[in-house]
């Protein structure tokens, strides 16, 4: 399927592995508008069949006559009645099949028209057909690649390809590939994002029979077994502790209390209150159910194109995450995960979403439940400058503290009243490349934001914080769950890290070159992957890349995962190159440590830098 | 620290520094620009006021070094206007109300609108004082409020757009507001009440400060 002679727009070939990312246009998976349109058609049939339904019982089961009642009254404005009235069937008949035909016909236009490529600068997609449009993405700007695989289209072996840009609804969406196609051109979308260089053929391309697909998309939902092999997940969370971690959420404080006033009302009021703990406990069971599903079979790994995040029972969706693209992040632990020694974090990053979308919620878990050990490993896999060192600090004064020779300056005792319980934790640290926000004692929580990614910086001050000479610090992220607020700080202190934090921002933003995050990493794996040998690759690099002017944190990244890129060209670009790890679906905890101490060499910052 | 008094202030070492001469539209200027090294600016600080005002207490977020530019008096005006057109309109529908519908329950809405009306303008003159803006090397902050008091510092590589946005009543006074956008919706810095002049000449200037320290999102 490769073209003869390669196109001008084409992007360069060492670059691509799918046939579908050649420069030329492409169409999309041709069941997408069974897809697409199959709820549309199943909602119309329902329609038709509740506003037919007593029409049909007596076509079918004859006795069951309304007897006494006028029949008249019932389907006075019936259009059916009137139909049948006026021997206009056949006409109605005609008249739906006319509609079917152009229904379908234009489900097959739209399909034919719905177009989309992948150049070496965006991604684009051109559809419509009387009023098009054409939505085009740069590449050095995508935030992220998801490819969601609804239930429906995971038996038919298709998927929703997402290319997250960076404004509200911003996304490119690629709806349906094959499930194949799909990962193969996520794969592109990031290496060409990247800068970096593939080395190794294409993948092999044949659509599988519909039929096999149906059966291996079954089977492999219950197997908990996808045709997409997944790389290795460095954390692995138990389901018994998924599921009782969501039970010890604070909806479940919020459900007993609920019952306790349901019954203390039942008691001293009137019993009939107690009726409505039945709806209550089912729609505590609805979201429960919904929630746990939706964060079973969770995996995170590394990747060449950065960390792949996958998570659903039903509804699977696998998120990529290139680094460098995630604003902030929060370590939290619910007052009931405490004894557990459970946490999770949430991030905020552009989703390319619009605010008021439900999966927002969802992607902003990139860890829904974990020890510590888990948090580690998830944390180093975005922050690899946090050493073995720093992790120890951080765990035991930004998450456990305040301990002794406490590192953050806490709010002043003189304000403790308006930190009752938290003031002695309640507290900031500005450590080399983020700002660390620590604060309350019942649910508690770390911020974590990278100085590189901060927008802009506030500090305010109300007539309140006045009379106890404090102030409030506020880091401005990209919008989402993590919020950047931490209340009630000394305020020459609140004002000094003002002034520190600006200033850092300055000097990490200008010194950052993580949105082209492989430009500055080896060639591939066949390099050795020490820091003194990495020379630029910007040759295919398509657009705006930016000469190597000195390694940054940024960088390290590039350097930390170059040992788990992947030299077999037949295998799945995401995949980590070995195969022991890829063929065990719940890899103990000592395979997982393994990659780390690879990971670890070159993540000083500092002695990386180039003369 | 980027705040030390000897920096280099990106609009007088600004390419359209020249430009600077364009004449002060505003003859009620309370005092002639100075000379460069205070950091004022001819085109900036023609016809502002001189001076922030800042809460009485010695607990106040303090204004630091560096120069302060303000906005025009005339941004008073116009929000005298508007507030009091608004103040004019809840009183009349009130009256209209109460006195030929006799609708007596109107006090209650009226009264609360025509109190918050009525306290916006009179705390007005003061806060139009206390808004201010610095051009440091290597970002802009902004602060305003007496009694909420708020500074924000906003990296010039940040800057998404900046945009100028005047209504009628705006040009008819010749002022116009300039806002910064960067990718967190938060930072919301809206610089109000600068001179039509100002406004273009600090878009210009921010818009080539940025060119130079742009940075990724």
């Amino acid at each position: 399927m490769s073209t003869p002679e390669p196109l001008e727009t084409a992007p360069p070939q060492q670059a691509v592995r799918s046939p579908l990312s050649d420069g030329e246009w492409h169409r999309l998976h041709p069941l997408t508008p069974l897809l697409r349109g199959g709820l549309f058609l199943l909602v119309l049939a329902g329609i038709l069949i509740a506003n037919l339904r007593d029409r049909l019982i007596e076509w079918f089961v004859p006795g069951m006559s309304f007897g006494d009642i006028d029949v008249d009254v019932d389907y006075q404005g019936d259009p059916f009645e009137f139909l049948v009235s006026n021997n206009l069937l056949l006409v109605a008949g005609l008249v739906v099949l006319a509609i079917l035909i152009v229904v379908i016909a234009v489900f097959y236009v739209s399909w034919r028209f719905h177009t989309f490529r992948i150049t070496g600068d965006d991604v684009e997609v051109r559809s419509g057909v009387l009023f098009r449009t054409h939505r085009r993405a740069p590449l050095d700007r995508v935030q992220g690649v998801n490819l969601t695989r609804p239930m429906i289209a995971r038996l038919l072996g298709a998927a929703k390809l997402e290319v997250v840009g960076a404004g509200l609804d911003s996304n490119v969406k690629l709806e349906y590939l094959s499930t194949t196609n799909a990962e193969a051109v996520r794969g592109d979308i990031l290496r060409l994002a990247s800068g970096r260089q593939l080395t190794g053929g294409r993948a092999p391309h044949g659509r599988a029979d519909l039929f096999g697909t149906v059966s291996a998309g079954l089977t492999g939902l219950i197997e908990g077994e996808d045709r997409v092999e997944e790389p290795a997940s460095v954390v692995h969370i138990p389901t018994g502790r998924l599921i009782a971690s969501h039970l010890l959420s604070g909806s479940t404080i919020a459900l007993i209390l609920l019952l306790i006033a349901v019954v203390a009302g039942a008691i001293f009021g009137t019993p009939w209150v107690l009726f409505s703990i039945v709806p209550a406990l089912i729609g505590f069971g609805a979201y429960w159910f919904r929630q746990i599903t939706r964060s079973l079979r969770y995996s995170i790994a590394p990747t060449p194109s950065g960390v792949r995040i996958t998570f659903g029972l039903f509804t699977t969706i696998t998120e990529t995450l290139p680094p460098g693209r995630v604003h902030a992040f929060e370590i939290r632990q619910p007052i009931l995960w405490r004894r557990f020694g459970w946490w999770a974090i949430r991030v905020n990053r552009l989703s390319g979403r619009a605010a008021t979308d439900t999966a927002s919620i969802q992607f902003a878990e990139i860890l829904p439940v974990g020890t510590r050990d888990d948090v580690e490993r998830v944390l180093r896999l975005f922050l690899p400058d946090i050493t073995a060192d720093r992790w120890t600090e951080l765990f035991a004064h930004g998450l456990l503290g305040p301990a002794a020779d406490d590192p953050y300056t806490t709010t002043p005792k003189r304000a403790w009243w308006l930190r009752p319980l938290s003031w002695k934790r309640n507290g900031f640290q500005l450590a080399p490349s983020m700002l660390l926000l620590r604060s309350g004692v019942l649910r508690r929580a770390l911020v974590l934001l990278p100085l590189a990614r901060l927008q802009s910086i506030r500090v305010d001050q109300g007539p309140v914080d006045r009379l106890h000479d404090t102030a409030n610090i506020t880091g401005h992220t990209v919008l989402g769950q993590v919020s950047g607020t931490l209340g009630i700080l000394d305020r020459s202190a609140a004002v000094a890290l003002w002034h520190d934090t600006s200033a850092a921002v300055v000097e990490a933003a200008s010194s950052d070159r993580s949105h082209r995050w492989s430009s500055n990493a080896p060639a591939d794996s066949n390099t050795p992957a020490d820091s003194g040998a990495d020379a630029p690759v910007d040759v295919d690099a398509p657009a705006g890349a930016e000469a190597d002017v000195d390694a940054v944190e940024g960088g390290d990244f590039g350097h930390a995962f170059a040992p788990d890129l992947d030299p077999a060209p037949e295998s799945d670009p995401g995949l980590e190159s070995d195969p022991a790890l890829e063929s065990d679906p719940a890899p103990d905890t000592d395979r997982d440590l393994e990659p780390d101490p690879r990971r670890d060499h070159g993540r000083d910052p500092g002695s990386e830098a180039r003369p | 620290m980027t705040n030390n008094p000897d920096q280099t202030n990106p609009v007088s070492v600004s390419p359209t520094a020249d430009e600077a001469a364009v004449p002060a539209e505003a003859p009620v200027a309370p005092e002639a620009p100075e000379a460069a090294p205070t950091g004022r600016d001819e085109v900036l600080d023609a016809g502002t006021f001189d001076r922030i005002i800042e809460p009485r207490s010695e607990h106040r977020l303090p204004l630091g070094d560096g120069t302060w530019h303000q906005v025009s008096p005339k941004y008073i005006v116009v929000q005298f206007i508007a507030n009091g057109v608004v103040l004019a309109l809840v009183v009349a529908a009130v009256l209209v109300l109460t006195l030929v519908l006799h609708q007596w329950w109107a006090w209650i809405p009226g009264g609360v609108l025509g109190l918050v009306a009525l306290v916006t303008l009179v705390v007005l003159p003061r806060q139009a004082r206390s808004i201010g803006y610095q051009l440091r090397a290597d970002d802009l902050v902004f602060r305003r409020g007496i009694l909420w008091q708020r500074m924000v510092a906003v990296p010039y590589g940040r800057m998404q757009l900046v945009d100028i946005t005047h209504g009628p009543l705006d040009r008819g006074f010749g002022i116009a507001q300039l806002k910064l956008v960067t990718a967190a919706a938060a930072t919301g810095v809206t610089i109000p009440g600068l001179t039509q002049e100002a406004a273009e000449r600090l878009r210009d200037t921010l818009i080539d400060v940025a060119e130079t320290r742009r940075t990724g999102l």
